[in-house]
């Protein structure tokens, strides 16, 4: 095997590296932001809205990542140029890059699957524990901050870390759209060394370090709340 | 002769779910310092009133005052139900009473002294020092100081039960309404949490208690409900109640649980 590259692709590969690490982050932050959101109004309704968010949540799960990647950054991003007053704003900068249309697809990807999970996890939090709130006048948005978001959450903690790696998985799609993530810098190494496997192991061993990153600290974040007691 | 301060007054109060009326004019009055108790069958209203009293039920028809303060209903009904006109008046109502449920519903992500603390910081606005004081004091009133840092569902049931009357009493509430404290709980854990609720009575709490605990209700309360089929069978004091009671049904209820 043949790793006398590294050193000479080490550069691009943080930077490819530090993009992957944007794009997970980042999706998941604002996937989060919107999937609680989705979970919470399928429980409380109005049904219109429940009915909404039910259709976005089987919209996103029920279609190819790489799809909704492409037909955002290929179909919607591709209108924006034919309008020329776009051109003129402070939007275009945004615009003409493809890291806004990946980050978008990977937050809308999370909030789909994570706000099914929420709905779930919304649903299943006591009753009485929501009432026993009430009771003593809590508002309505002091219950869901203080007992029914925090009891919600961590009742659905490992599915929802099984999401966040199955995003950070899903990152070298981004690629396609021209966004050089880590895996993106492995390919073009590729097309530069002539070497096949060297630099998709190495690249495969970074998602791994990773993929047990992200698992530590949820770990550590899942250890710091109460356990259920064996009963 | 001191004047009786009004607590709690409920005229009239109708609920039914569907057709079916579970409760057929309900009312209730309570004065500093009573302990009423309501007894009864399953199934005869006594929780659901008393669910109504801090309206985790909304009623059919009725008024409820909290000392002196009539909540106010829209005037159209939604699916049969009175909407209360302004949940801020709710809330307000809301922190003058305290509920121990059944099934304790301690929060469970927090420890004992954060459930405890929870609504004197996050609904009363008392700073946490003040409300970690208090809540140590509450808790070593009802002998679970030294599980302060527990988690709920580390505790019997016992246990959970007395953190969840601190957790009431941390409001200063003008009436605690405790909603079968001891029916989730094995037989040997009873008697603690009615000693710390025989303790309340005794130090002139007003309490509106639905129990099928017989025995207790004859000695703590003031007086007592039985309840029937949504209806008040028979009411009075403990010995009118449990010695002579009026109605056939009501004798039948006492000596049959006795």
């Amino acid at each position: 095997m043949d790793w006398t590259w590294v050193p000479q692709y080490a550069p691009k590969l943080l930077e490819g590296l530090w993009l992957t690490l944007q794009l997970t982050f980042l999706s998941i932050v604002f996937g989060m932001m919107l999937a609680i959101p989705l979970g919470l109004v399928q429980v409380t309704g109005p049904n219109w809205l429940a009915r909404l968010a039910f259709g976005f949540c089987t919209l996103i799960r029920g279609t190819p990542l790489l799809i909704q990647l492409w037909l955002l950054y290929f179909g919607l991003g591709s209108l924006f140029p034919s309008v020329p007053v776009i051109r003129e704003t402070w939007l275009w900068p945004i615009l003409r890059e493809a890291f806004p249309f990946a980050l978008l697809a990977f937050t809308i990807s999370v909030a789909g699957y994570s706000g099914e999970v929420m709905r779930g996890a919304f649903q299943n939090v006591s009753k009485g524990e929501l009432e026993a709130a009430r009771s003593f006048g809590m508002r309505p948005f002091k219950v869901l901050k203080r007992v029914w978001a925090p009891r919600a959450i961590q009742s659905v903690l490992p599915t929802l870390v099984g999401e966040f790696i199955m995003t950070l998985k899903a990152t070298p799609l981004a690629a396609t759209i021209t966004v050089f993530e880590v895996y993106g810098v492995s390919n073009s190494i590729r097309q530069n060394t002539f070497l096949v496997y060297e630099p998709l192991l190495l690249v495969a061993g970074i998602y791994l370090v990773l993929v047990l990153i992200l698992v530590t600290v949820f770990r550590y974040i899942e250890n710091k709340m109460p356990q259920r007691a064996l009963r | 002769m001191t004047a009786e301060v009004e607590r709690i007054n409920v005229v009239d109060l109708h609920k039914h779910y569907g057709s079916l009326e579970v409760l057929k004019g309900v009312s209730l009055q309570a004065n500093e310092g009573d302990v009423i108790s309501m007894i009864g069958a399953s199934g005869s209203g006594k929780s659901t009133f008393l669910r109504c009293i801090n309206l985790l039920e909304l009623p059919s028809a009725g008024t409820i005052k909290v000392s002196k303060e009539e909540i106010q209903f829209k005037d159209k009904l939604v699916g049969g139900n009175k909407v209360p006109k302004d949940l801020r008046q709710v809330e307000r109502v809301r922190q003058r009473l305290a509920m121990v449920f059944q099934n304790f519903c301690l929060w469970e992500h927090m420890t004992v002294l954060q459930n405890v603390m929870e609504a004197p910081v996050h609904v009363l606005g008392l700073s946490k020092v003040e409300a970690k004081d208090k809540a140590e004091a509450l808790l070593n009133r009802v002998g679970m100081w030294e599980k302060r840092d527990v988690y709920p569902s580390f505790m019997s049931g016992g246990q959970q039960q007395r953190v969840a009357i601190a957790r009431a009493l941390a409001v200063d509430p003008e009436v605690m309404l405790f909603d079968e404290p001891t029916s989730a709980l094995d037989p040997e854990l009873v008697n603690e949490v009615l000693m710390v609720i025989r303790d309340l009575a005794e130090e002139g709490r007003t309490m509106v208690l639905v129990t099928h605990e017989m025995r207790f209700a004859r000695d703590v309360s003031s007086r007592v409900i039985f309840l029937h089929q949504g209806l008040i069978d028979e009411a009075g004091t403990p010995e009118q109640v449990f010695n002579n009671p009026q109605s056939e049904r009501c004798s039948a209820f006492v000596n049959s649980i006795n």
